[in-house]
């Protein structure tokens, strides 16, 4: 059965915009992309939408519905109350290019600073063996999607332009903490986790774990894991000790890649 | 005026609204630093007051280990070798192990960022603080030591255990007695021992350190147990942290003779 939908969509770009409003005829089982499309189709042919999969799988359609960092492919209309407004603005933590779209290249350059996985050397009959245990373990972090919108639900960039330099972002602890964790890796990375990826400055107050539509648990399996190496590297006396007398400190260190200046 | 920064930052979308989220987000910080504030205001009182911390045989956990020369007759386990020069009540000593253990928390951590710093306040809620350094500074990175708060704190609830273990003498030394009073202390020894345990540091140490759980399958066994006990932290947080109030609550009440301890045998 078919309704009128109320709904607020900030229109604009760098230089200025507002919420403009509309009301769409829906249908039930419908989600917010829908809404979204019908609007482009027909009241306003130049709304500037992302969206690629409408599966919740490609991580394009992050807006903020209601003032929550969200998939529009995945908001069912059904989760709103009877008369309630929708509200969607472009996620608030990047520039914003114009409409809903924003420009998240903030992300792309980050991914570019982690060390890539780095193998030990194969072993005489070429193959890599791994047990099932270990290649469970970072499965979960292979479920990202890359929507960012982890990234742009942090407070840490969110409300500070100024630490985007310094800060990852869970969504890249979350690859930090994959590459760590994999048994035949061997860069050391728990340096950079925190004089680069800023790991330090999450407070671990979960808002990227709460917005996560692939419900990784991103605080608990990986902020916090990756805050414990850093503490054994850089903050136990006694694991400090531990390095000394083993000689482990000899170990290689992994490099920075490449840097974050433009 | 500095340049605006954050949701103000000039190349976002504008605009004005601090948040637009709708439903009652501030319910959480609201309700949590209630609770918090609450417990340390009785948890204040109760540790400076000195009196109606012991009952034959049940000591309440603030007042375990009572080390100082001031401790009521019996209530002393460990002797006390303090002495007497310790001009405050005994409690405050040793109330500083579970303080640093929770102050350090993880979770806690979480719970008083939001509710009393508002760092965020909620999720996709602005904070209100111009510059944020997180946990890279003094007296933040201090942090780090958590891991040594919790060593602290697995001794301390060795105490709690043989305390919980003395509630089954009866108030004239003998065994196989227990009351009311014993299930309450029972329950706030396991209660902090599962607090303890789940704890993230744990987790780390047990085995989540490891490169490989193929190669150590004890301590994997060990880390999915603990892991298991780490996915319910916060609610162990909460429960052991109410309840250990509450036993400090009923022992006062004996002590104080408000109310008698139901014998059950
Ligand atoms: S837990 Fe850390 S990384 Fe995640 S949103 Fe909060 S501050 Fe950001
Ligand atoms: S971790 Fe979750 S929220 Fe973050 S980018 Fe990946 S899928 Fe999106
Ligand atoms: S359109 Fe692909 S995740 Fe929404
Ligand atoms: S006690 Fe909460 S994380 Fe260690």
């Amino acid at each position: 059965m078919g309704y009128d939908l109320q709904m607020k969509v900030w229109r604009g770009d760098a230089t200025g915009g507002e919420l403009v409003d509309y009301t769409v005829p829906v249908e039930e089982g419908e989600v917010v992309l829908d809404a979204l499309h019908r609007i482009q189709a027909t009241q306003s042919g130049d709304l500037a939408v992302r969206w690629n999969c409408k599966a919740g799988k490609c991580g394009s359609c992050s807006t903020e519905i209601n003032g929550k960092p969200r998939l529009a492919c995945m908001t069912r209309l059904s989760t709103f109350e009877d008369g309630e407004t929708v509200t969607v603005t472009p996620l608030r933590a990047f520039p914003v290019i114009r409409d809903l779209v924003t420009d998240v290249s903030y992300n792309y350059k980050v991914a570019e600073t982690i060390p890539a996985f780095a193998p030990e050397p194969r072993p005489a009959d070429g193959a890599y063996r791994m047990q099932q245990v270990d290649v469970e373990r970072g499965q979960e972090f292979r479920k990202c999607i890359e929507c960012f919108l982890c990234q742009t639900v942090c407070h840490v960039i969110r409300d500070h332009e100024e630490n985007k330099p310094q800060f990852s972002g869970p969504r890249f602890f979350l690859r930090y903490a994959e590459l760590e964790m994999h048994p035949l890796d061997t860069n050391d990375r728990r340096q950079l986790a925190r004089e680069q990826a800023g790991i330090g400055l999450c407070n671990i107050t979960k808002c990227c774990t709460e917005v996560c539509p692939e419900g990784i648990h991103i605080t608990d399996n990986a902020i916090i894991p990756m805050k414990e190496r850093v503490v054994d590297r850089s903050f136990d006396p006694v694991t400090w000790l531990g390095r000394k007398i083993f000689r482990r400190d000899q170990l290689e260190e992994a490099q920075v890649p490449q840097s974050r200046a433009e | 005026m500095a340049a605006p920064t954050g949701i103000k930052s000039p190349t976002r979308a504008r605009i004005a609204a601090r948040t637009l989220r709708t439903d009652r987000w501030w319910l959480y910080p609201t309700f949590t630093a209630l609770v918090l504030l609450a417990f340390v205001a009785y948890a204040t009182y109760r540790a400076f007051v000195g009196e109606h911390y012991f009952a034959e045989p049940y000591l309440t956990p603030f007042y375990s280990p009572c080390v100082t020369t001031e401790c009521v007759e019996g209530s002393s386990h460990l002797g006390t070798w303090v002495g007497d020069w310790w001009p405050l009540s005994p409690a405050v000593l040793i109330l500083v192990i579970p303080l640093s253990l929770r102050l350090t928390c993880y979770y806690y951590r979480k719970a008083y960022y939001r509710s009393f710093w508002m760092s965020p306040p909620a999720c996709a809620v602005a904070e209100p603080h111009r510059r944020y350094t997180g946990e890279t500074r003094f007296p933040l990175i201090l942090q780090n030591i958590h891991r040594y708060a919790l060593y602290l704190a697995l001794a301390y609830n060795v105490l709690l255990t043989y305390d919980a273990v003395m509630a089954f003498k009866s108030p004239e030394g003998e065994w196989g007695h227990m009351g009311l009073g014993t299930l309450i202390l029972v329950v706030n020894a396991v209660l902090l021992g599962l607090y303890s345990l789940s704890c993230h540091s744990c987790r780390h140490i047990i085995g989540g350190r490891l490169r490989s759980f193929s190669k150590h399958p004890v301590r994997y066994r060990a880390w999915g147990m603990v892991s298991v006990l780490n996915g319910r932290h916060a609610q162990l947080a909460w429960a052991s942290l109410v309840w250990v109030a509450f036993t400090d609550f009923y022992i006062w009440m004996v002590a104080s003779g408000t109310w008698s301890d139901p014998r059950f045998f």
